[in-house]
Order: structure tokens, then C-alpha cells, then sequence
């Protein structure tokens, strides 16, 4: 279990103080003019040796990616957006962070920026979300009283603005390049890659996306040294990771824990365990609604980490992680996620807009029953057709639950439009 | 709207003249005139339009692609109600039934007295006190049907 010294959220529960005098007790701004002046290709160098990887759902080594930054200016500004319209079904942390310690962000994207040769930072925050701006909001104008942003940051000589944006209720803005369109003031339709934010992103110009937890650790990896993030962890899987559990389990809760911890360890320590017992069991969505569900025997090996759950043809995505007990009908519950993909999908791209219409439809019907047993493979099928041929991965992301659902449930799937046809109800059928 | 529009046409100027020289401007200009007007006039779509340099589809493309932003003026206040999972666990489905029957109106309708518009949100983050409420940008947990109605009495006092 991690110790609470090698915790990077120190006021995730908002214990504490969460105002700039506050957040500098509990260690935040500690020396920041001093990583500035290492120059930026030591923080990128430290950021790749810790091994963090990006903390929005696709992995992608974050140190790395910031190197993709062009050294020299081609005479077109870059650009630091971070990621914080947090939508998806489940994903509860990065709020926890921009509500109670958002200082590790303000002091994150000030390093970051720096770090890339931003001449400014875009926090693109989801509008629903009104205590978040406001505390944020509050974060970021102490630290430019303070002179820790803005001109000559921190005493730096390096000039950073940065500016929180609302986004105004959009799930699909949440794709880093629909971002930039909605950042831009256009629909919020993402884009073709490449070109990568990288080479031309917000107004053409060098721009880096990053998720607001891969921004808000850098700072104290930087102050705790890349060897102490990448101490925990599988290799390849390093540092600690807000996990956010929900569903059946005794208490539901937001917590910081190192990566690579045993799913069931994870429940059982911070969650008071599965609602009536391990046994209980039926299912657990390992990382927000796009991913592939894991059964019960999974479970019980389970290693929340990147390489693990994909191993196992799911993944970690946003860590967010939805416990399903025996009680919940399965089916149901992914075509819930249906739903929400259905009305979030852009419809930009055909298959994406029709298919994840058509998915939910079929859903609709396997919920109660009313289908045949060949529309199973049918509705595979068609998750297969609209999975990468997309320009995002909304589509990748609608299709996947219900791939995991036929994968484990089949059986159950298969029960329930036997029961109906029979005009016997199953036991979950007559929910 | 019937009535005369320059008063409109003033304001959505000193907006646009306020935003002048924003780098992506064309979000920020809406959330204004929604904040100024409770909605966004249809006849500022033209006046936008021709500010920024674009067509009348593309902002109006905009505006609807984003579900914040109301084409129709709104009544004196605005319920958003969280549909959200966790709120759902939490029962928002059997207050969301009481707010319509209560109110007598469907989502996104206004009660006939002008006082109440009723919407669905999805996630507030207040998952922790759901389920959630959002009343004219003021946000309330542990919404159940005695609290909801007590809200809804203290906006039409």
C-alpha cells in the first residue's frame, strides 16, 4: 500500500488548505524557479526517466511526447492544452485534483509550458463542472499575484500566461484535436492525424495535449526525483495513479495508489472490498466506460497497470474503475454506456454516427430479450466495422464494452432471448 | 423575439467589441450573450457572423453543436437536474419523475408561469452528495422531492 509520504495529491479530500499559502505548507511551488532554470531539456529528460506515462486513457509516454516539441521556433508559437473535460461515465479524479489541489496543475503547467516553449497554457475544463472552475479559476489568479505565472514566471525571465476555458457541455471535446477546434471557437469535431497537435495544432501552431494528472505529478517528480516515481510499478507501468472505484463496492472513493496494484487489493484496502463479499463478484470495468469489461476469474488476478489489462484485452484507460456485483444485469449496463456514445458521437465520421446508433438499437433489444440468437455475432460485427474506421476513438470506444460484453456474457446474453422466446423469464431477464 | 431589436443589437455590439482581438473568439462571445440575455438571440447570429469574418452556417453550426447554449429566451430561472450515473443510483430517476409531474412540464420546457425551465445535466461532480441539482448556475446536493420542492417555491416567491 502506498505511504502516505509518497503521496503526490496530499489534499485530495480537501482536508486541508487549498489556497497558494496552503498548498506552499504541503510542498507545492518548492523550488520551481530552480527546475526552470535546469533548462527545459532536463525536465523533458527527467519526465521520460520517470516513465510517466499519459494519465488520460490512451498511455502515451508523456516525456516523450513533449519532446516532439520543435526546439527552435519556426517563428510560430507552441501551445500547452491541458486535457480537463472530464466526461466519461466513471472518470471522477482529475476533479478531485482541480477542487481541492489545484496548485499541483497551476504549478504542472507552468513547468510543462516551459518544458515545450509554450508561450501560453489553455486549461480546457468541461462546463458542467462549476466548483472545479471556480477553485481552479481562484489557483490560478493567486499564482499570478504571487508572480509564480504570467510575465517572468517565478523570477525566471520566461513569460507564461495561463488561461482556463469553459468548454460548454460537449462530451466529444474531451479528443485532444476536438479541442483544439472547440479552443479554435468551431464545432467540436476532431481532426485527421497527422498532422499531429505536435507539428500544427491550436491555430497551426506546435501544441501539446496532455490529461490534467500527467500535468499536476510533474512537479513533484521533479522535486522527488525520476528514480522515486519510477519506483513503483511494474516497469513500463511506473509511478502512482489516482484510481476512482465506483459501483458496488462497501465505499466508493478517489484514491492515489501506486500502479500495478492487484485490482483486488486495491478494492479490498480503499473500498471496505466487494458490496456482500469477493464471491459477489461479476464484473469490473477496469477504466472508465470505453474499455472492455474484465469477469470475475480476471478479477482475481487482475493488475491495474497499462500493459496487464491490455494483455487481457481490456485496459487501464482513466483508471476509473466500475465494480459490478452479482445483483447488476450486465446487459443493461452496456447498453447504458450505448446510450451515452450514441448521444455523444459528433457525427462526423459515417460509421461512427450510424454505427453507434445501430449498436444501441441492437442493445436495446438484447436487454430485453426481444432478438435473435444470430444478432449476437451481427452486432459484433458491426462494433467491428465502425472499430478504427473512425477519425477518433469514440467509435473504438463505443465499440469495445459491448466486444467485452459479448466476450464474457455471451451465455447470458444468449439465456435471456432463449427465456423470452420460451416465454420463461430468467432471473435477470425479469428485472 | 417580436420585439424591437436594436436594444439587442447595441448589446451584442459592445459584446463583440469587448471580445475584439480574442484569439478564438467565437465560444467565449456566445457564453456572453447567453450570460446577457439568458439565451442567444437569433438575430446576433448574423451580427457574429460578419464580426468574425464568417458565415452565418458556421456560427450557427457552433451554436447548436454545443447543448449550453438555448436558441429560446429561458424562463426567470433554470433547473438542470443531474441524469448522470451516479446520480441515477442515487434516485435522480424517481426526482426527475417528481419534477416533471410537479412542475407539469417535459425536459427542457417552462413551467407556465415563466418561472421554472427544467434540463437535464450530465454530471456536476457531486457525485459524492447526489443526487445533484444546478439552479441558476448555484449548485445543490442530496436533491430529494422535499428539497427540490422547497427550491422550487423559494425561485417563484
Amino acid at each position: 500500500m502506498l505511504k502516505d509520504q509518497d503521496r503526490i495529491f496530499t489534499n485530495l479530500y480537501g482536508m486541508h488548505d487549498r489556497s497558494l499559502a496552503g498548498a506552499r505548507k504541503r510542498g507545492n511551488w518548492d523550488g520551481t524557479a530552480g527546475f526552470l532554470a535546469h533548462g527545459r531539456d532536463w525536465i523533458v529528460d527527467q519526465v521520460k526517466a520517470s516513465g510517466l506515462r499519459g494519465r488520460g486513457g490512451a498511455g502515451f509516454p508523456t516525456g516523450l511526447k513533449w519532446s516532439f516539441m520543435p526546439k527552435v521556433s519556426d517563428g510560430r508559437p507552441a501551445y500547452l492544452v491541458i486535457n480537463a473535460d472530464e466526461s466519461e461515465p466513471g472518470t471522477c479524479k482529475d476533479r478531485e485534483i482541480m477542487r481541492h489541489d489545484p496548485h499541483t496543475l497551476v504549478e504542472g503547467a507552468l513547468i510543462a509550458g516551459f518544458a515545450m516553449g509554450a508561450v501560453a497554457g489553455y486549461i480546457y475544463i468541461r462546463g458542467e463542472y462549476i466548483r472545479e472552475r471556480e477553485a481552479l479559476q481562484a489557483a490560478i489568479d493567486e499564482a499570478y499575484d504571487a508572480g509564480l505565472i504570467g510575465k517572468n514566471a517565478c523570477g525566471s525571465g520566461y513569460n507564461y500566461d495561463l488561461y482556463l476555458v469553459h468548454g460548454a457541455g460537449a462530451y466529444i471535446c474531451g479528443e485532444e484535436t476536438a479541442m483544439l477546434e472547440s479552443l479554435e471557437g468551431k464545432k467540436g469535431m476532431p481532426r485527421m492525424k497527422p498532422p499531429f497537435p505536435a507539428a500544427s495544432g491550436l491555430y497551426g501552431c506546435p501544441t501539446t495535449v496532455n490529461n490534467v494528472e500527467s500535468i499536476a505529478v510533474v512537479p513533484t517528480i521533479l522535486r522527488r526525483g525520476a528514480s522515486w516515481f519510477a519506483g513503483f510499478g511494474r516497469p513500463n507501468n511506473t509511478g502512482t495513479k489516482l484510481f476512482g472505484i465506483s459501483g458496488h463496492v462497501v465505499n466508493p472513493c478517489v484514491v492515489e495508489e501506486a500502479m500495478s496494484i492487484p485490482l483486488r487489493e486495491l478494492l479490498d484496502k480503499h473500498c471496505g472490498g466487494v458490496r456482500g463479499g469477493w464471491k459477489n463478484l461479476k464484473a469490473v470495468i477496469p477504466g472508465g466506460s470505453s474499455v472492455p469489461m474484465l469477469n470475475a476469474a480476471q478479477c482475481d488476478e487482475a493488475i491495474m497497470d497499462f500493459d496487464w489489462l491490455r494483455e487481457q484485452r481490456s485496459g487501464l484507460g482513466t483508471a476509473a474503475v466500475i465494480v459490478m456485483d452479482q445483483s447488476t444485469d450486465v446487459i443493461k449496463a452496456i447498453w447504458r454506456l450505448s446510450k451515452f456514445y450514441k448521444h455523444e458521437s459528433c457525427g462526423q465520421c459515417t460509421p461512427c454516427r450510424e454505427g453507434t446508433g445501430w449498436m444501441m438499437r441492437v442493445m436495446d433489444r438484447l436487454v430485453k430479450g426481444e432478438a435473435e440468437i444470430e444478432e449476437i455475432d451481427m452486432l459484433l460485427s458491426v462494433t467491428k466495422q465502425v472499430e478504427g474506421h473512425t477519425i477518433c476513438a469514440l467509435g473504438d470506444a463505443a465499440a469495445w464494452p459491448i466486444q467485452g460484453l459479448v466476450r464474457h456474457f455471451r451465455e447470458e446474453i444468449e439465456d435471456r432471448i432463449k427465456a423470452r422466446k420460451s416465454g420463461r423469464m430468467g432471473a435477470m431477464a425479469a428485472e | 423575439m417580436a420585439h424591437d431589436q436594436d436594444p439587442i443589437a447595441a448589446r451584442v455590439a459592445e459584446i463583440l467589441a469587448a471580445h475584439q482581438g480574442l484569439e478564438g473568439p467565437l465560444l467565449p462571445i456566445l457564453h456572453a450573450l447567453q450570460a446577457a440575455f439568458g439565451h442567444v438571440p437569433q438575430e446576433a447570429l448574423p451580427l457574429i457572423a460578419k464580426n468574425l469574418n464568417l458565415s452565418r452556417a458556421e456560427v450557427h453550426g457552433v451554436m447548436s453543436f454545443y447543448h449550453d447554449f438555448r436558441a429560446a429566451p429561458a424562463g426567470r430561472h433554470v433547473l438542470k437536474l443531474c441524469r448522470a450515473e451516479a446520480c441515477q443510483a442515487m434516485g435522480a430517476e424517481k426526482l426527475a419523475a417528481h419534477a416533471r409531474t410537479s412542475l407539469g412540464i417535459e425536459w427542457h420546457e417552462t413551467t407556465r408561469d415563466g418561472a421554472v425551465t427544467l434540463e437535464p445535466v450530465f454530471c456536476l461532480g457531486l457525485c459524492a452528495c447526489a443526487p445533484a441539482a444546478l439552479m441558476d448556475g448555484k449548485v445543490v446536493g442530496r436533491v430529494d422531492e422535499a428539497r427540490f420542492d422547497a427550491l422550487v417555491a423559494e425561485v417563484r416567491a
